[in-house]
């Protein structure tokens, strides 16, 4: 087991500044532990942010046939510097009409949230920031808080593109939130515990990705997440082409850019979770693989998960709001609850081959019947035409 | 809640509506929104997410075109019409000569006629690519078909850049022929990209046609019924979309089009997905025209000579040509009194009248199928406000 040297590198330094501290003291000492540990999240993330922010230009560059940013720095890589300076100088207008105060705390609000939920996710051994025992029920609970910021944002820019846009984002959001919860339940129940730690401690035989439930709860998972984090194909509460940009029309500067902050750290809290729950956290796929530290193996999975967002939103159309709510209440809802189900049945099936088959035909049977209820194939196909010579 | 708002609140005057519905919301959409493609307006009012008034609001790139036309001189206005639909410059072009070309008995020669076909179904390629692409980015696909149309239209752009001068403004045609001749390089360049070109409509066919989302966003939304078509004037594609057969290219047999064998797609729903296909097909006939002209055209004059064009004055009259341009029927209509300049210039934009029941299509719909809908009438505000 490597409980090695470079595995450990980050722990061992932040023992190595505590242990300057003065002997006796607890509560400073918790104190400065608490501020490394933020500061080391922040300087991570932030990091993550910029380079995400260049690299999903590139990527999408890549994907539409031209080069995407590549005049500042090497490479185009100094772009967020150029961006946030930007950003920084810019004016910031605020509409005459505008709710003054809840103008302003909209962007900061829901910065504040999407950092908070990133707390509670292990990075790698021992590297749990907030290490506590509902973890998962913190994510939740400080993460539907977003819904309140974007509706601040909506309602104090007094503008009706703005209203709309948090209109969207309440209704789809709040949907969301059901299947988004209701899929870390197996995971919860099979663990039997709210805490990320342990999710991650019992999933270093096998991911849970790799059962029927799991993998069915893992794909619900990301898609709700997808819808979250408002991004394509779900990005409807901020749709571009029609509604201007939603919550975010009546903001400059760097509101706006705290905005889309909030959003990568939303994106990156989701994937994070969804790596914890389902992926197997910080664990090596493999028993020889792990002499590679702990948060290679978390961040390369974050990683992965962000070029999938990054892929959607530079190959699908957006769907309509209906639309969104439709597969939100007529068919997230009800496989969500089947993972539940299912979960429960492999659990008490002895965990074995045969409990591997009856998870997998309870979700293959929802899945079945729902298809067939919700056909909608009849009304929604590609067509034949007919020529006139 | 702020202390100024709440005093705003008290003075404000009571807005709660006593019926049930609650009131309509009004929202200007445009001038300057992302996807109203160039400044048009739509006063919209909306229940909730629904559309249940729409207004559409014209004339911020008004500027004159007809009065110019008139006060030009024929030749003048030639380059005048490129500026119409820019994007299609080659059709507007040929619309226009051949207008004069009734006006005044004028003939054109055998491989003018060949070449103004190849450009015509080259400047349709072009603009249907990019209808889609557009129609797409207004979806929010974020740019990609969009880029990926753009790079196809480049190509012919390099066309018509090598044989007019220009990659939009082309000015290419003269009623009586063609500005100048297109050498073989021009024909086997040309031949090349319409031999390439199926490949890109396949994949693009295959991957934003059959796309599910796509489908679902375009089937069943913004749906025209024939009979509105008809008593509305509309015409091109989207007439075609809702089953009505109507092709000017077969029903005038203008040009050289009788010579070539070519199907005229028609959509059974009149809805936006078949309007999307309307074009898609539609290409897939113009490269088998495209085809036929290579291997017909044969080498010759490409201008009359009889015709004197700069002190051009033709006789007194009035002729209405029309051609089937990719956006639907352009025609220009010109009266002449014998003098240098039309005594009437006047334009039949196929976009402005294709746009004229918009809210019909829209009303019922929710905001996003709006935009949609609107992208697939496919309007140029140049045409449309001329």
């Amino acid at each position: 087991m490597s409980t090695g040297f470079v595995d450990q590198i980050f722990v061992r330094l932040k023992v190595w500044i505590m242990h300057f501290l003065p002997p006796g003291h607890d509560l400073i000492a918790s104190f400065v532990s608490a501020l490394l540990n933020i500061s080391g999240v922040l300087i991570v993330f932030l990091t993550l942010f910029a380079a995400m922010s260049v690299l999903e230009r590139k990527i999408l560059g890549r994907m539409q046939n031209r080069y995407g940013p590549n005049r500042v720095g090497p490479f185009g890589l100094l772009q967020p510097v150029a961006d946030g300076i930007k950003m920084l100088i810019k004016e910031d207008i605020v509409p005459a009409r505008a709710d003054k105060v809840v103008h302003f705390l909209a962007p900061i609000i829901i910065a504040a949230v999407a950092m908070l939920t990133l707390g509670i996710i292990p990075y790698g051994r021992n590297m749990t920031p907030l290490s506590i025992d509902g973890g998962i029920l913190f994510f939740f609970a400080i993460g539907s808080t977003t819904e309140l910021a974007v509706f601040m944002a909506g309602w104090g820019s007094n503008n009706k593109f703005s209203m709309l846009g948090a209109m969207r984002a309440i209704a789809q959001m709040v949907s969301y939130e059901l299947p988004l919860i209701i899929t870390t339940l197996p995971v919860v129940m099979i663990v039997g515990s709210l805490s990320p730690d342990q999710i991650v401690a019992a999933q270093s035989k096998y991911w849970f990705v790799f059962t029927p439930w799991g993998l069915a709860a893992f794909l619900l998972f990301f898609t709700s997440g997808l819808v979250e984090s408002n991004r394509t194909p779900f990005d409807v509460p901020e749709g571009e082409s029609e509604i201007v940009a939603g919550h975010m029309t009546e903001y400059s500067g760097f509101k706006y850019a705290t905005f889309f902050l909030a959003e990568y750290f939303g994106m990156f809290a989701i994937s994070g979770l969804a790596v914890t729950l389902f992926l197997g956290g910080w664990h090596a796929p493999l028993s020889i693989l792990r002499f590679v530290p702990s948060y290679i193996w978390f961040f390369g999975k974050l990683s992965i998960l962000l070029f999938v967002f990054v892929w959607a939103r530079g190959t699908l159309p957006r769907t309509r709001v209906d639309q969104v709510m439709n597969f939100a209440w007529k068919f997230m809802l009800p496989m969500a609850f089947t993972c539940v189900v299912s979960a429960a049945v492999w659990h008490y099936a002895g965990r074995g081959f045969f409990a591997w088959i009856w998870s997998l035909v309870i979700i293959a049977g929802v899945y079945m019947t729902l298809s067939i209820l919700l056909d909608t194939k009849k009304k929604f196909a590609p067509r034949v035409y007919r020529f006139a010579e | 809640m702020s202390a100024t708002s709440s005093q705003e609140l008290e003075q404000a005057p009571p807005r709660m509506s006593s019926r049930l519905e609650g009131e309509l919301m009004e929202v200007s959409l445009g001038p300057q929104h992302p996807s109203t493609h160039g400044v048009f307006r739509m006063n919209v009012a909306l229940e909730g997410e629904i559309v249940r008034k729409l207004k559409p609001v014209f004339g911020y790139l008004h500027r004159n075109h007809e009065q110019i036309g008139e006060s030009a001189g024929y030749l003048q206005a030639m380059p005048y019409t490129d500026r119409l639909d820019y994007f299609c410059s080659m059709t507007n072009n040929w619309a226009y000569a051949l207008s004069v070309e009734k006006l005044a008995g004028i003939e054109v020669p055998e491989r003018a006629e060949y070449l103004r076909i190849i450009l015509a179904e080259l400047t349709r390629l072009q603009n249907h690519t990019s209808l889609l692409g557009f129609l797409l980015s207004d979806m929010g696909a974020w740019g990609t078909p969009l880029m990926y149309a753009f790079r196809e239209r480049e190509k012919i752009l390099d066309l018509f850049e090598s044989l007019s001068g220009a990659r939009m403004m082309c000015d290419y045609m003269r009623f009586g022929g063609c500005r100048v001749d297109a050498n073989d390089d021009w024909i086997a360049g040309a031949k090349k990209i319409v031999d390439l070109f199926p490949k890109f409509l396949d994949e693009f066919e295959d991957l934003i046609l059959q796309n599910e989302i796509v489908i679902a966003r375009t089937q069943h939304v913004g749906k025209l019924s024939p009979e509105l078509a008809i008593s509305a004037g509309i015409t091109g594609p989207m007439l075609r979309a809702s089953g009505v057969n109507y092709d000017i290219r077969k029903i005038d047999k203008y040009g050289f089009y009788p010579r070539f064998k070519f199907r005229v797609p028609l959509g059974d729903h009149g809805d936006t997905y078949d309007r999307l296909m309307m074009r898609a097909l539609e290409m897939r006939e113009s490269l088998s025209i495209l085809q036929q002209a290579f291997a017909q055209i044969q080498p010759g004059p490409v201008m009359n000579p009889k015709v004197k064009i700069r002190a051009f004055k033709p006789p007194v009259g009035e002729a209405y040509g029309r051609i089937e341009a990719p956006k639907g029927e352009l025609g220009f209509y010109l009266i002449s009194d014998g003098s240098a300049n039309p005594y009437r210039y006047r334009v039949r934009p196929p976009s402005f009248i294709n746009l004229t029941i918009l809210e019909d299509m829209c009303l019922g719909h929710t905001v996003a199928d709006v935009m949609v809908i609107l992208g697939s009438i496919d309007i140029v505000m140049g045409e449309v406000d001329r």
